[in-house]
């Protein structure tokens, strides 16, 4: 891999930025237009640059199938998790306002939280679609 | 009853399916696919008892008020599916393992146990909602699932029927899209009860006369209605046998709900037969499907095929009850949704328990078998009954009631062809019971393995249930006739 040294060089000039932009994306989405599943899109896109310049088999070293399965199935846990507590807590299934002694505190945790879950569960689960496909054998 | 119940009925799923993913070990994802839809099964007795006795009940997801907000609403009949749905999932998970041994690799055993859970949480939800867009949701996780299910079937011909599946369940998924799309343009809300308030007063204009096209259309495709069925006997025969028993119990019983859902409850009886003549479609089309589908599966080789086969033809029978449009009629379509998941499922664990002990379902390998597996036999001569509608069986059961409703229509003519149709039933289960009890067991035929308990059981329990509920009728018929009335009358 010694060839496309520019595309090398951009790539990883780019792959922090663009991580930096969808961790921006995830976490201002209470805020700003954003949120879990974009930014888990976009998280995804710097994993599939570095699989793209830098060979799959680079790639699969770093974020490992196995990595990927527990990563997509906690943030479904995560999402349901956060049902299950406000439940716990008196509340109906995701009714954020039980969460926390004061009811906007509660909502900005419960948002913050299921986002995570939406963020951690797309940017496993488009990887690993993503490492299904290019991992094929041409026929 | 606990105020949490409805939402806990969809969260113990889907929330168990990445459990099985995060174990993987094969037995332990069983175990907790086991605990999560018995609890679901339990669930959903107490939430139907509960309805029986105080009336519907209503859950905002989200605390958000609820025209609003997602609703979950339960009355008698979706209590009734929700039943149907836990409890099958439930019974054919028991010998799961026993029969995925030989036909899925077994590091890939907890993907069926998690493709499992979801796609039970997918039909329980599109169940249990109560609004419009959760139930495309739904659909579509528990359409995905399934896809990925039938594509585990050990030939490779499962992944090419997964994929037919897959582009007509497309198909029937955006067209109900379109519809809901089409009916929230009219009404300006996605809740069903709200939305069929509103429609009452907006009458049938063209923008809801295209929307009830795309949902029947959509629903049609899912339900496997006789034209649009070329999907459902691929998938049947070469998904794993365990999964058949489930779809065939589960998928198209949902599909029939949401159709009778949106029919009878948005659209109502006034506009949708009324009106729009719904029923001028729906009945031609069911007679079609008892005969066309009833006649090709006479001539199948595979017994698995031709159960699928047998499974358009039964879609039918719901579909009749479904056009009569009265109580009668619609009670035998509600309590044919309920008769035929009990018989078919427990027929396709038969074939299961066949499968693992003489290596396929082909009609041709299972001579003799009546002497060699006979308590497995015997299970498929009780279900074959079933089929028919022998009296004493729950089949009966629902024929009495279709045939009912059609006479009170004064469509006596249909009552003749229900009638009729029934024979075809008894020549294709003939078929079957004659190459296995009447042949002798060719001397080159290996020795076939001895039937496993952990299916034959729950065979039995199915297929023992439809003769407990083809004579005591009060709790499915019971059930389904409140249903009914409530649909026509109640239900707007």
């Amino acid at each position: 891999m010694t060839r496309h040294i520019i595309l090398r060089v951009l790539a990883k000039l780019l792959i922090p930025l663009i991580m930096l932009f969808a961790l921006y994306v995830q976490f201002h989405g209470d805020y700003g237009p954003g949120g879990g599943f974009q930014a888990g899109v976009i998280f995804a896109a710097a994993i599939i640059l570095y699989a793209l310049v830098f060979g799959l088999d680079e790639a699969r070293r770093v974020f490992r199938p196995r990595m990927l399965e527990i990563l997509f199935s906690s943030g479904v846990l995560l999402y349901g998790g956060v049902g299950v507590v406000t439940m716990a807590r008196g509340g109906r299934f995701l009714e954020y306002a039980v969460l926390l002694h004061d009811e906007h505190h509660g909502q900005e945790l419960g948002i913050l939280l299921v986002e995570l879950g939406v963020g951690l569960t797309v940017t496993a689960v488009l990887v690993t679609i993503f490492f299904q496909f290019a991992g094929r054998r041409r026929a | 009853m606990h105020p949490d119940l409805p939402a806990l009925q969809i969260v113990v799923p889907l929330l168990s399916a990445p459990v099985c993913v995060l174990l993987r070990r094969p037995r332990l994802a069983w175990a907790v696919a086991m605990a999560a839809t018995w609890f679901a099964f339990g669930n959903s007795i107490v939430i139907l008892r509960h309805v029986l006795a105080t009336g519907p009940i209503s859950y905002a997801l989200g605390g958000f008020p609820v025209p609003y907000g997602i609703e979950l609403s339960i009355d008698s009949l979706n209590a009734l599916v929700l039943v149907i749905v836990t409890g099958i999932s439930a019974i054919v998970l028991i010998g799961s393992p026993r029969s995925l041994e030989r036909e899925v690799p077994t590091e890939r055993h907890y993907l069926v146990y998690t493709a499992y859970l979801l796609c039970m949480t997918g039909l329980l939800g599109m169940t249990i909602t109560g609004d419009a867009f959760n139930i495309f949701v739904f659909l579509e996780i528990s359409s995905l699932s399934s896809y990925s299910l039938i594509s585990m079937g050990r030939t490779r011909r499962a992944v090419t029927s997964a994929f037919q599946y897959l582009v007509m369940g497309t198909i029937g998924g955006t067209f109900i899209l379109l519809g809901i799309g089409l009916l929230y343009m009219v009404t300006g809300t996605l809740n069903l009860a709200d939305m069929s308030q509103r429609l009452a007063m907006t009458g049938a204009n063209r923008t809801v006369l295209v929307s009830l096209a795309f949902i029947v259309a959509g629903t049609s495709i899912k339900l496997a209605v006789f034209p649009l069925h070329i999907w459902l006997p691929n998938a049947y025969t070469f998904a794993p046998a365990i999964v058949t028993a489930f779809l065939a119990a589960t998928a198209t019983k949902v599909a029939f709900y949401i159709l009778a859902r949106f029919v009878y409850g948005v659209y109502g009886v006034q506009l949708a037969f009324g009106e729009l003549r719904l029923d001028a479609v729906l009945l031609p089309l069911a007679l079609l499907a008892m005969f066309v589908a009833s006649t090709v599966a006479i001539f199948q080789r595979d017994v698995k095929r031709m159960l699928a086969y047998s499974s358009v033809a039964q879609v039918g029978y719901m579909l009749l009850g479904m056009s009569l449009a009265n109580v009668d009629g619609l009670t035998g379509g509600i309590v044919h949704l309920f008769n035929h998941a009990l018989i078919k499922s427990g027929l396709f664990l038969v074939m299961a328990v066949v499968l693992l002990s003489v290596g396929s379902t082909r009609l041709d390998d299972m001579r003799g078998l009546g002497r060699k597996l006979p308590l497995t036999m015997a299970a498929f001569v009780l279900g074959g009954l079933g089929l028919i509608g022998v009296p004493g069986t729950a089949g009966f059961v629902s024929k009495w009631y279709l045939i009912l409703g059609a006479l009170e229509d004064g469509l006596w003519p249909v009552a003749v062809l229900t009638l009729l149709s029934s024979l075809l039933a008894v020549v294709y289960v003939w078929r079957v019971i004659e190459v296995a009890y009447f042949q002798e067991r060719p001397a080159d035929a290996p020795e076939p393995e001895p039937a496993p308990a952990s299916l034959l059981v729950p065979a039995w329990a199915l297929l023992g249930a439809s003769v407990w509920f083809g004579v005591f009728t009060s709790y499915s018929a019971g059930v389904a006739r409140e249903a009914a009335e409530m649909l026509l009358g109640g239900g707007r």
